[in-house]
Formats: C-alpha cells, structure tokens, sequence
C-alpha cells in the first residue's frame, strides 16, 4: 500500500515535509503510540499552524521533525524532508537516518525552536550573553572569527609602529586565523559528506549503505581543529587570546536584543533568566532561536504560559519577525484565536493523527471533520445566549489507542466502518484536506 | 542610601570581579559559615606553619618526639603545654603535625573520590541505560558492605600505614557521590532548557558540560566539604583500632589510640587523665564541625538560583 500523502511535499514551496510518521515511546506501562501515521507539509514564508487539545501529539511532531524527542520515544518509520535551499528544492534531504552531528548543525541554524514555558527553557546558571551567544559559536564561528580579525587590524594599526602590544595582537591574530582555517577545512569536509549522503539517498543497495555508514561515521568525527589554537583555548590563561572574539559575539549578542525590542541590552547581558521577567525571559528565548536568521521557526505554544498583555507583545514580535527575518513559522497552539490571527494554513491534530488540513479561511468557514466542527463551536462567543458546546468525553489513552478512527468514540457523526478502517486522507476541496470517512476519496485520494 | 553608593560603585567594575565581590559580602554575612571559614582557615594555617610552631626534633617531622618510657601520661606543665601522652609523647606537637596529616588525608581522599565520582556519576546519569544499570550496581554494592570492616579488611590487605587508610578510603568513598551526582543530573537532564540547547544545535559533550554538570554540581560539592570532616573521623578510626599510621606518628587518629588505655581514669577519679582524652577529641570535632559549617555555606553561596532573592 502507497503511504497516505498529503500534499505531494514536491508542490511548488515546500520547506519541510513530514511523512506518515510514526513516533512512539516506550515507557513501563506500554508503547505509547504518540504519532499515528502524520503527514504535515510546511511550505517557504508561510505562518503553518499546528491545533488540537492537549495530548494530541504537536509537540511530538515538531520534536520529530526537529529529532530531539526526548528518550523513551523514538522515531519508528516515516520520513522527514527539508527542503532548505536551493540545491535541494526539488528533492528533500532525508534527516531520519542522518547523523546526530549533521542534526547538530540544522537545530538553531536552518531550524530552531522558541519553547512554551520561557522560564524552564532558559539556564538557570548561565548568563543571558553565554546562553544567546551560544548559537553564535556554534553556527557562525567564521564569520565571527573575521569581524574579530578585521578589527584587531583596525586597532592594530592604529597603534605606534614601536607599540609592544602590536606584537601580541599579531599572536592573537594568528592563533585567531589558525582556529578560523579549522573552521573552514571542517565546513569543506562536512560540506563533501552531506553532498555525497544526499546523492546516495535513494539508493538502497549493499554498496551505497555501507558507503552511507562509513560517511555517517565520517561525519560524526569531524571536528573543526584548530592546530594550535584548540589547544590554547583550553588552557586558562591562554584562552585571553580570544578576548577580542568574546567582544565581537557580546555586540551581535547585543544589537540582537535591542532589535527584539529589550531596553538596556547592555545590561540585561549580563543578567542571570532568574533575575528577569517573563515577558523579557521570553524574548530572551526568541533572541537564542533567531540568532541564526533561521529558514523555519518552530513556536511552540509561545504564549500560553504569559499574561494576556505579553501574550499580545509576543504574537505581534513573532508577526513582526516573519515580515522582516524568518521564512517560515511553524506555530503550535490551542487557541483558535491566535490562529485566525496570525496563521495562513492549519493543521488540527487528535490522538496522533492529522484530522484536516486547510487554509485559516477556508477552516474557519467550512469545517469538514467533526473534530474540528466541534471544537470551533465549543469557542466561546461575545454574544453566546445558550451554553457553551463541548466535545464528549476526553484525549484518549494512547497505550491503547481507539481502533480505526481514533476519534471514533467521541464523533457524534460515527458510522459503522470508523471503529474498524483509520480513514484515508482526502482532498475534498483543492487545498483542504481531510480524514474522515464521512468524505470518502473522490478520486483525488492519496492512495 | 548607603546600599546605593554601594551599587554604583560596583555597576563600574569588571562583572567577574563583581559577582566574586558580590559572593564574598553574601558569605561574610552569615555568622555560621564565618564560623566554619575561620575554623577551616586556623586548621590550615596551624598546618603550614607546623615548622614555626613545633620545630621537628627528628628528621621525619611527623615523628612525635617523647621524652622517656613512663606509661602513665603526665597533665600540661611548662615543658608540655597540653601535657604528654602514654610514654611521654608530646601531645602538643602530635595535634600540630597531624594537622597537617588531617589535610593531607582528608583532601586527597576527597578530591579522588569527586574525581571518581562525578565521571562515573556524569557517565551514569546522561546515557543512562546499560552503562547506568552496571554503575549503580556496582555502588549498591559498594553500599551493601559494611564500610568499617570492609575498610579495615583492606588496609590489612593493601599493607598498613596513612598511604594505605588513603587508598582504602579513596576506594570505598566515591560510589556516593556517583550516586548524588547522578540523580541530579537525571533531574536537569529532563529540564526544558535542555531540549532547548539541544534545539539550538548543542552537541552531547556541551550539553553534558556546560549545561547539566554545572546545574546538578552543587549537591556533590557540598558533600564533598562536608566529607573532608568526615574522611577524618574515619581514618582516626582507623588508626584508633591500630590500622593507621605507626606508634608515635603525628596524626590525630594514632593520639587517640595511644590514649585509648586512659580514657577510664583510675579507680575513685574517672577524670584523672581528662586531658589525653578531651583536648585530641576537641580538636577533631572543631575541624570536622569548621568543614561542615563551611559546606553549608559554599551551596548557599554558590548556586545562582538561591542568589538575589
């Protein structure tokens, strides 16, 4: 059986795709089978947003997508594209058998995440300058050892030809430009690897895999060596040399800060999260995400956890943000409201399973699946007269998840053949698609 | 207005200096850990200045001079300030060097064991699983023995001496800071800000370093000075039950030893020798309650997250 597709991930834009993707965990009282089966597809500059209740598996599937789900959970079949830059728009990079190191490289880069609650996402024993400057020193290390470089030439050459220091700010530039070509050799190696593996991709013969594992291996063990310089670095008194490269990182540290819209940066750097407020704590946490100009943002439930007013803050910075620096944001949430407000296309998940897919307009005025429909009618409205619908019952267990349609128990348009098929994922309008067997394949079926 | 100035004065200077500045007004107004400072500090100066004080009479300093064979120990007089100990050894002198052995002992067991102890522990609790399972096995039978006869079956094995109650100690000490260590870093490693280094692209060896380690230290380290304290009262067991060092040598668990025969006194006056029984009991207990103290004192300064509430 062909796996069930929404949207080909090849239609035009696509950024990152996910797969029937099964994800499940392991724990003591069962296998808790968390994804069932989920194809999500988010295409270049558009707000995605990710609906449904607690427990329905949003962040599992961006924790997927990311590959960060936190052991015991695992990551069982399914595929997940990206489709980050040219060289790979027609065909995505496969992450599911890639390498942690390669993973290390995309997170906070190409992809990065600002998390629901910004005071446990922050460290507490770090400084505000270490934990944002971090994505600086793993992502752009060369372009911060040049700023670093250019300068120390500037104030180099600003000195008195008879200057002693000129002589240990030229050490310091060559222990600068020794780490600099370890960054550029690793960035050549690794470049080769990941082209190499993306050529072999499809491939599935005896040869091509034990290519893959060798290079994956290869990968793993790559490392930016900085002859001498990763040497001194380790040492304490020698690893001042880097001074002036802590100064560079500290004022991109700073300008990111004040771009986000946090008064005195300068002082607010040196600050511990602990010492913060939660709106500034999760600017903080957007500051670390945006760090790296990243292609696709992943909020998940940004503002669930601040007061109503930073809430409003934070929705009009991410707005704001996606105007002018991200490509694509892809925001988890259970407020209807905020989707309406700040998405263009939305998926509404229950148990693990993608219920409908569809533009925000387009959902809001036609709701297909009876999940959705009640769940946009147990919104509270300002001119409700009667009571407030609701949804019966509540998330079932997923140890042992409701056989066929694993909204079944709950629908109130339940036929015979739900509690025995999962249904298939139609399109039933161009752009909007469905599972549900109330809308049977009209020959535009993934199958 | 005087805290003002104060803040000021200190917005100016380098921040390290700052925080360093900052940590010691925050330790300094405490009276306890004042307490266990000072103590901690006497001891320490008592042990470098040992020469000063107690110039050695034999080429082995930690040799106890003792003026003649008499058993019976004499009360404090001019020649012996704190009097002398069963065959005239000289208690003042033995409670000096073995200060200075105290130090020697108590450090070097505990700086191994954190050694041990926090890269086992590091190992244990971040990859979990099978290299976790034979860890803590291996200290849950570390626990199951009973330490003080396991310890004395072998310093008999390894030989006698202070270097063997070293080893012996160094071997039988760590499986509690693994175990500390451990269940703290199990307790950070599901922190949000752990997936969220990890979101931002952290490697593992990052992540373990200058993510977990420095948020799950602080139990370890306070047991760590705590236990300098206790890794004395041990090795003074030791050498109490005639395990440890050689008669006559300065170290505080030998003292007690030599005045073990005395502590009943004589018939009619229990308290007839009160001195070789009470003043090396004192000074074990001062050094062991200055160690406590200061632990106490090192978690409630050092932890960011206790700080400027």
């Amino acid at each position: 059986m062909e796996p069930l597709v929404e949207p080909k991930p090849t239609t035009a834009g696509t950024l990152a795709a996910t797969q029937d993707l099964f994800t499940n965990f392991y724990t003591f009282e069962g296998v808790v089978r968390a994804l069932n089966g989920v194809s999500v597809v988010i295409r270049h500059g558009e707000t995605y947003g990710l609906v449904g209740e607690s427990g329905c598996g949003k962040s599992v599937t961006v924790r997927s997508l990311m590959r960060i789900v936190q052991a015991p959970g695992r990551i069982d079949s399914g595929k997940i594209l990206l489709f980050l830059n040219e060289a790979n728009r027609t065909r995505g990079i496969e992450i599911v058998d890639r390498t942690e190191a390669y993973m290390e490289s995309i997170r906070g880069c190409d992809i990065s995440m600002i998390f629901q609650e910004p005071g446990a996402a922050l460290n507490p024993v770090m400084s505000v300058l270490d934990q944002v400057g971090e994505s600086y020193r793993f992502h752009r290390m060369q372009q911060m050892i040049d700023e670093t470089l250019a300068r120390l030439q500037e104030s180099r050459s600003a000195m008195r030809p008879a200057d002693p220091r000129r002589a240990l700010r030229r050490l310091q530039a060559a222990l600068l430009r020794a780490e600099r070509a370890g960054y550029a050799r690793y960035a050549a190696r690794v470049a080769r690897i990941d082209n190499e593996l993306y050529q072999l991709e499809d491939r599935q013969d005896e040869k091509a895999r034990d290519r893959k594992r060798s290079l994956n291996h290869a990968r793993d063990r790559t490392w930016p060596h900085g002859g001498g310089a990763s040497v001194a670095r380790r040492v304490p008194i020698l690893r001042r040399y880097r001074r002036p490269l802590d100064a560079i990182i500290r004022g991109h540290v700073v300008e990111l800060l004040r771009s986000l819209g946090i008064p005195n940066p300068e002082n607010v750097v040196q600050r511990y999260p602990h010492e913060l407020s939660g709106g500034m704590q999760q600017r903080i946490v957007i500051a670390m995400a945006l760090a790296c100009h990243p292609t696709l943002l992943v909020a998940d439930e940004p503002t669930s956890n601040l007061d109503v007013t930073i809430q409003a803050q934070i929705v009009e910075l991410i707005k704001e943000l996606k105007r002018t620096s991200i490509s694509s944001v892809l925001f988890i949430t259970h407020d209807l409201g905020l989707v309406a407000e700040v998405c263009d296309r939305v998926t509404v998940m229950y148990a693990g399973d993608v219920s409908e897919t569809a533009s925000v307009r387009e959902l809001f005025r036609e709701p297909l699946h009876p999940y959705t429909v009640g769940l946009l009618a147990s919104v509270p409205k300002a001119e409700q007269q009667e009571e407030l619908s609701m949804i019966p019952g509540a998330v079932p267990n997923l140890i042992r998840p409701p056989q066929g349609c694993r909204f079944h128990p709950r629908c109130p348009k339940r036929m015979e053949i739900c509690e025995r098929e999962k249904p298939a994922t139609v399109e039933h309008e161009p752009g909007h698609w469905v599972a549900c067997h109330l809308y049977p394949g009209n020959g535009r079926s993934a199958q | 207005m005087e805290t003002k100035t104060d803040q000021s004065h200190l917005k100016a200077m380098h921040p390290r200096l700052r925080e360093l500045l900052f940590t010691l007004r925050r330790f300094m107004k405490n009276p306890l850990s004042v307490i266990g400072l000072s103590l901690v500090v006497i001891f320490g100066l008592i042990a470098l200045l040992a020469p000063v004080l107690q110039p050695p009479k034999y080429a082995d300093p930690y040799k106890i001079p003792h003026t003649g064979f008499r058993a019976q120990p004499s009360p404090p007089s001019a020649e012996h300030p704190l009097g002398t100990m069963q065959q005239q050894y000289d208690m003042l002198y033995g409670l000096v060097w073995g200060t200075r052995s105290a130090f020697r002992i108590g450090v070097a067991v505990v700086a191994a064991n954190l050694l041990i102890g926090i890269v086992l522990g590091l190992l244990a609790g971040y990859f979990g699983g099978a290299l976790d399972e034979i860890i803590m096995r291996i200290t849950d039978i570390f626990f199951a023995m009973p330490f003080l006869v396991v310890a004395m079956a072998l310093v008999v094995a390894v030989g006698r001496g202070l270097k063997a109650v070293v080893i012996v100690l160094i071997i039988l000490g760590w499986p509690s800071y693994t175990r500390v260590l451990r269940s703290d870093i199990l307790v950070t490693r599901g922190k949000d800000f752990i997936l969220a280094a990890r979101a931002s692209g952290a490697s593992h060896l990052r992540i373990m370093f200058t993510h977990i380690l420095p948020n799950a230290l602080y139990s370890v380290l306070i047991l760590a000075s705590l236990n300098i304290g206790t890794t004395i009262l041990t090795a003074a067991a030791l050498s109490f039950l005639g395990l440890g060092s050689e008669t006559g040598t300065a170290d505080w668990g030998q003292i007690i030893s030599l005045c073990r025969g005395w502590i009943l006194g004589t018939a009619g006056n229990p308290f007839a020798y009160w001195y070789v029984v009470f003043i090396p009991g004192f000074v074990i207990s001062l050094f062991v309650l200055g160690w406590n103290l200061m632990g106490d004192a090192v978690r409630d300064v050092f932890d960011p997250r206790m700080r400027r509430r």
